[in-house]
């Protein structure tokens, strides 16, 4: 009876640490994660603050819609900027979205073993690349192009640095982060499904287009709004290629200049003009805006979509 | 029983209605789309099947017939080939890594793993009828239209009248009538499993393959399903994998039974049930191992 009075004790005991440490794991995991969620308002607060001056001064309007970019004489027209960045993200998904997709159908449907074996390791070495290397490889690469062989054909003349050569870069910059997550996402679909259509006799094909695409849109979905905006925010490769010139592009092959090139162009010099902090200031906070507007609108569309389909 | 066509009022028939003289006026018959020929029907025939996945030998030698109009049931211990043998009827074995399948496969004297067969209208003959039920992830309406729609029916007023025929044939009409375009998912297991029956019938197979079809059901949805069962045999032939004796006893005409990828004995249920020739079957119906 005594010895299973103290095992009684000792297991009372053990329990209460163990509950203990269970409640502390728990409150530490709730801290880290308000510590993200609270680095995301902080940095919006903070830019909030600094862009502060350049909105007392002039409308917000004015500022997002003339295309006067003149710091010297106080001019802040935000417009080239903003399309600039549009025009490459828009450029960058849409060739990279059916490529993507294809590969990966290709990849979870029809490759046999070894193709993957080549195929995942290939796409590893591509997303690990830095981001320098590409803008390099498309200086050395795609510019010359685009000048030599392809404007000839549309305009009199382009030097090459161009929104085309940024959307081309910025793609294959985000190709296989959308391949991977298409490959997830394929891949998470049950063999049961494909089984029970291709036994109804449909083909493959069928099997893919209508089963699986339609069961896995939603995530489609998702997966292209996390790559756009991971597109908006590349800023080295896109800036080597882009042309850095303050206009309206009015072509592919015109030059520009998306907004995170903007800042990393001049933050830290001509800080002495005044309200050129802020200005730059508030292109970091369009940008924050942009993504974010950008997140919550998809996820919307997401839940609704996913409604539609459960 | 009474199939309804919609041709323009809704009309009611019944089979025994239905005669030359309309049929040539072109009433449409849901459950004849395909113009398929039905003098050809005849026996699956398998001969010294073997099949391996990655090396492993998981069907040895198997040789079978599988009547018409019947229901066949396999049955043998989990591992013993059964899932195996069942997709290898249909070649859903292809697109697994490392099949290697030598043998014959029969259906209507066209051999399946010949080369440069054409395999989907092969698979439209045999339905699938898989443990877990799995509706497309569409509504109703769509899952049931989809056989018809891949293989080339696309009028709407057809595919109503297909849709409501083969609700009816597996008793759903009245429970879904009111929600056929919801999706699917949202309806109860039981009623899914149906509704993946369902699907199967409308493409008009000839032979229905199931796998372990009611295990993952309540008792009341897998007496549906064997009372469906016993009513379907007079068109199509069945095929049913199943761990449950009883199941097997309440409803097979012939029972295959498998052992370790061999087929120790096979005959009809009454043969095997009561009067089993081999020990392994002997020892395996009293339940020595299982």
């Amino acid at each position: 009876m005594n010895t299973t009075g103290e095992e009684c004790k000792i297991a009372q005991k053990t329990s209460g640490i163990r509950l203990l440490k269970d409640k502390m794991a728990g409150s530490v995991m709730l801290t880290f994660t308000l510590v993200s969620v609270l680095l995301v308002v902080l940095i919006g607060i903070g830019l909030m603050i600094k862009s502060m001056p350049i909105l007392h001064e002039k409308s917000l309007w004015e500022l997002l819609c003339t295309s006067k970019w003149k710091p010297m004489r106080g001019d802040f027209g935000f417009l080239p900027f903003i399309l600039g960045s549009l025009w490459v993200t828009i450029i960058a998904i849409i060739w990279t979205l059916p490529v993507a997709l294809f590969t990966a159908i290709f990849l979870t449907e029809n490759s046999r073993t070894w193709v993957k074996k080549i195929v995942f390791p290939a796409l590893d070495i591509l997303a690990g690349l830095p981001s320098v290397v590409y803008g390099v490889w498309g200086i050395l690469v795609i510019v010359p192009w685009i000048s030599d062989w392809l404007a000839p054909h549309f305009v009199e003349y382009s030097t090459g640095y161009s929104t085309l050569a940024a959307g081309i870069v910025l793609g294959i910059m985000i190709l296989p982060l959308l391949i991977s997550l298409f490959v997830e996402l394929f891949s998470s679909v049950p063999r049961e499904l494909r089984e029970a259509s291709l036994s109804l006799g449909a083909t493959r094909w069928q099997t893919t287009k209508y089963v699986l695409l339609k069961r896995t849109f939603p995530g489609i979905v998702a997966s292209v709004t996390l790559a756009i905006s991971r597109a908006m925010g590349e800023t080295i490769a896109v800036l080597m290629v882009c042309g850095n010139i303050v206009q309206l592009p009015e072509s592919l092959f015109d030059g520009c200049y998306p907004l995170p090139a903007l800042i990393a162009n001049n933050y830290g010099e001509m800080l002495s003009l005044p309200l050129y902090e802020s200005a730059l200031m508030l292109a970091a906070l369009i940008l924050f805006v942009v993504v974010f507007v950008f997140n919550i609108v998809s996820r919307l569309i997401l839940r609704k979509l996913e409604q539609k389909l459960m | 029983m009474n199939i309804p066509l919609l041709n323009k009022k809704i009309k009611w028939y019944n089979r025994s209605d239905w005669n030359e003289t309309e049929l040539k006026k072109g009433f449409f018959r849901p459950d004849q789309k395909f113009c398929t020929d039905d003098s050809r029907r005849s026996n699956i025939v398998v001969e010294h099947l073997n099949v391996s996945i990655q090396e492993n030998l998981i069907l040895k030698d198997v040789s079978a017939t599988i009547p018409d109009r019947k229901i066949t049931c396999i049955i043998g211990p989990s591992g013993c080939g059964k899932s195996t043998l069942l997709k290898s009827l249909n070649r859903l074995l292809d697109y697994t890594e490392g099949v290697k399948v030598a043998g014959k496969v029969l259906v209507d004297g066209e051999e399946l793993y010949a080369p440069g067969v054409e395999i989907t209208h092969i698979r439209r003959k045999m339905g699938l009828f898989s443990q877990r039920p799995c509706p497309l992830p569409m509504s109703i309406y769509d899952n049931i239209a989809y056989g018809c729609r891949i293989h080339g029916i696309r009028n709407r007023k057809k595919l109503n009248m297909v849709v409501r025929h083969y609700l009816q044939a597996v008793g759903l009409w009245e429970e879904v009538k009111e929600r056929l375009h919801t999706p699917a998912g949202r309806m109860s297991i039981g009623q899914q499993q149906r509704l993946c029956l369902a699907r199967g019938l409308a493409v008009e197979p000839q032979f229905i393959l199931a796998d372990e079809a009611t295990s993952a059901l309540d008792p009341i949805s897998s007496k549906t399903i064997e009372d469906l069962f016993l009513k379907l045999k007079e068109e199509y032939a069945i095929v049913l994998v199943t761990h449950t004796l009883r199941q097997a006893l309440r409803i097979a005409d012939y029972v295959i039974f498998m052992y370790m990828g061999e087929i120790i004995e096979a005959g009809s249920a009454e043969q095997i049930f009561k009067n089993p020739q081999k020990e392994l079957t002997q020892k395996y119906l009293a339940g020595v191992f299982s």
